[in-house]
């Protein structure tokens, strides 16, 4: 590229070089029937999930319907409060507006019972020791600070049972 | 039918972006952070503003800076009786084409009439209004409150009728 001829006043100074472009949408999420149901028995520290009549398995959080079968999901089930870690993924990459100390683990947890998994964090194990079976369970926040909120649940722990067998959680890997 | 039982929550999603400007564009910012307006010169002889990086005609790359006046007219108009959140004003205001003195093609900017629409016309003088210097040691923080000029489009905070400021 050709030099650039300057007027007199910029020249000797400091070039702009980048500017701030920031992008910002404000949403209002409506939680819809099912999931509202959920949220609001987290607030009450219970897991529930909903049941396809067809193919029996258990979704959570629910939507209100299977997306197999296209049909309603009315059955509630209770959840266990501990499940298997079926992925993982360790962070260590700083990006706007983190909270967490790195590096941490986001992972996906499969709540015994239920047949889809959640994402939620790993703590009190060294990020290098979480792997896929490890069996976990819910650490919840005091009883006065719930509310329907999945930061209800402030991470998973492993709870010392040994790994889960693959064929448990193959189906959601 | 009654209005449904469910929550609902605020959901916003964010994105830091910063944009590199190149040289051209990078002059035209530097200028408006000094407090003046630039423009290119173009392979005829006239002057763009703001300056673009290649002839529009032509294709060849253009390397002269100009400057140009911080008044200029009307050329083009539209009023905005409610603006929305991100606008330039929280309160009504024109966008508008203004074509400064000195350039050869009309600039997109804002002019703040107090509120009026019957005091904008095409064809009307028109002054950029400034914000104030970039204070010396000013932060990147400082920088983003929006209250002093950083090389932004926004230094300069709108145009107002030419001889109201």
């Amino acid at each position: 590229m050709p030099e650039l001829i300057l007027p007199a006043r910029l020249q000797g100074i400091e070039q702009v070089r980048s500017f701030r472009a920031p992008a910002r949408l404000d949403y209002q999420f409506t939680a819809g029937l099912a999931t509202t149901r959920f949220l609001r028995a987290v607030a009450e520290k219970r897991l529930v999930g909903q049941r396809c009549p067809k193919c029996q398995k258990v979704y959570v959080p629910p939507r209100g319907a299977c997306p197999t079968d296209g049909v309603p999901t009315e059955e509630e089930v209770e959840l266990a409060h501990s499940g298997t870690v079926t992925t993982f993924c360790v962070v260590n990459v700083q990006f706007y507006g983190q909270v967490m100390e790195l590096p941490y683990v986001s992972a996906l947890i499969l709540l015994d019972g239920s047949d889809i998994p959640i994402m939620h964090l790993i703590q009190e194990v060294p990020y290098d020791q979480v792997h896929m079976g490890m069996r976990v369970e819910a650490v919840w926040v005091p009883d006065d600070e719930l509310g329907p909120t999945l930061e209800s649940i402030k991470y998973f722990r492993p709870n010392g049972e040994p790994d889960a067998d693959w064929e448990t959680y193959k189906d959601n890997v | 039918m009654a209005e449904p039982d469910v929550l609902v929550a605020p959901s916003t999603i964010e994105y830091p972006f910063r944009r590199t400007t190149g040289p051209v564009i990078g002059a035209f910012l530097t200028a408006l952070r000094e407090g003046f307006l630039v423009g290119i010169k173009s392979s005829d002889g006239k002057v763009i503003v703001p300056p673009v990086e290649y002839d529009p005609y032509t294709a060849d790359a253009l390397t002269e800076i100009v400057e140009v006046g911080d008044a200029g007219e009307v050329t083009a108009w539209s009023w905005v009786a409610e603006p929305l959140d991100g606008q330039p004003l929280d309160r009504p205001f024109a966008f508008a084409l203004i074509k400064l003195d000195g350039a050869d093609t009309a600039m997109l900017h804002v002019v703040d009439t107090g509120g009026d629409p019957a005091a904008i016309a095409t064809g009307m003088r028109v002054r950029a209004r400034w914000k104030p210097p970039r204070p010396v040691g000013a932060s990147e923080e400082d920088d983003a409150t929006g209250a002093h000029r950083v090389g932004s489009i926004l230094d300069i905070e709108c145009f107002v009728p030419e001889g109201e400021n």
